[in-house]
């Protein structure tokens, strides 16, 4: 099977995600976006493990499995600032959220 | 013959995901944007399985679907998102959509370049075990393993500092007293009966 399909697939999942960062108003949606950003970039790793597959040749899979464990610690403390901004300015609107912006 | 079993569950698997990625981005109504993201994840998961990782793919489910989509699910809650009300959307819809579709065309047309006409080699007959992945993780990517434990520690220890409210002498205590048993502050009690959300 082509590997340009798994690609092309990730290229797809990833411009979703791009759309769902600049396009979502919700912090939390916007930080489900930024999942399919990851998840997008772990199935180009896993194709790319499975195309390079020289016998020995895993890097591609732990790879992934690095980036799901910082995926998970990013939407940890991503959720942890979104309920503190939530608590501070009852609002999770990124448009909002301009106080330190120039 | 059995490619073409292959091509034709990638076909359906990935316009699965392909629409429910859509529909995490453009649904209104937040908790089914959530659900949505279960299936695009669970439809990845499936493609590592079709990759010959399986190791991979359980975490996937594990890691993704077991923890973070029930920690977004919580973040929703806890921010009392407006649920199924509303637009969620900017208005910059439209230049987000021109950069996507940038972004798009152009990795798609590089990757399509760089890997026309080569094939990812289905012939082997097992996928990669469990027990592969563990001695390459212990053996060559022993230090990225281990920073990577710092760094789930540290945000564990991170997203507790930040988001608990009873530090003693801080500020935001003063500002937003627990005023019952609940863990509700003043302040949350306010806005979940006000309509408007306040600036702050």
């Amino acid at each position: 099977m082509p590997v340009t399909y798994f690609l092309i697939l990730s290229a797809l999942l990833f411009s979703i995600g791009v759309y769902g960062v600049l396009a979502r108003q919700n912090a939390v949606l916007v930080l489900l976006s930024i999942e399919l950003m990851l998840n997008a970039v772990n199935i180009n790793l896993v194709a790319f493990s499975a195309f390079l597959q020289g016998g020995d040749n895993l890097g591609g899979q732990v790879f992934a499995l690095f980036v799901i464990a910082v995926a998970a610690a990013e939407v940890g403390v991503g959720l942890a600032i979104v309920i503190l901004i939530y608590r501070n300015r009852q609002t999770v609107d990124v448009d909002e959220m301009s106080y330190m912006k120039w | 013959m059995a490619e073409t079993w292959q091509e034709v569950i990638f076909w359906i698997l990935a316009i699965v995901m392909a629409f429910a990625a859509m529909r995490v981005v453009t649904v209104r109504n937040v908790v089914h944007a959530a659900l949505y993201l279960v299936v695009t994840l669970m439809g990845a998961a499936a493609m590592y399985i079709m990759l010959f990782a399986e190791f991979v793919a359980w975490v996937q489910v594990l890691v993704y679907v077991g923890a973070i989509v029930v920690l977004a699910l919580f973040g929703l809650m806890l921010t009392r998102a407006p649920i199924g009300s509303g637009d969620f959307d900017n208005n910059q819809r439209g230049l987000a959509a021109i950069v996507a579709a940038a972004i798009f065309g152009v990795t798609s047309w590089v990757m399509f370049r760089a890997f026309e006409g080569q094939s990812v080699n289905y012939a082997r007959e097992t996928g990669t075990t469990t027990k592969q992945v563990g001695e390459e993780i212990f053996s060559r990517y022993v230090l990225p393993f281990e920073v990577v434990s710092v760094l789930l520690l540290a945000a564990l220890v991170g997203a507790v500092v930040i988001a608990r409210r009873d530090l003693g002498g801080n500020p935001e205590e003063a500002r937003f007293p627990d005023n019952d048993a609940t863990g509700y502050s003043a302040a949350d009690t306010a806005a979940m009966t006000s309509p408007e959300p306040g600036v702050g």
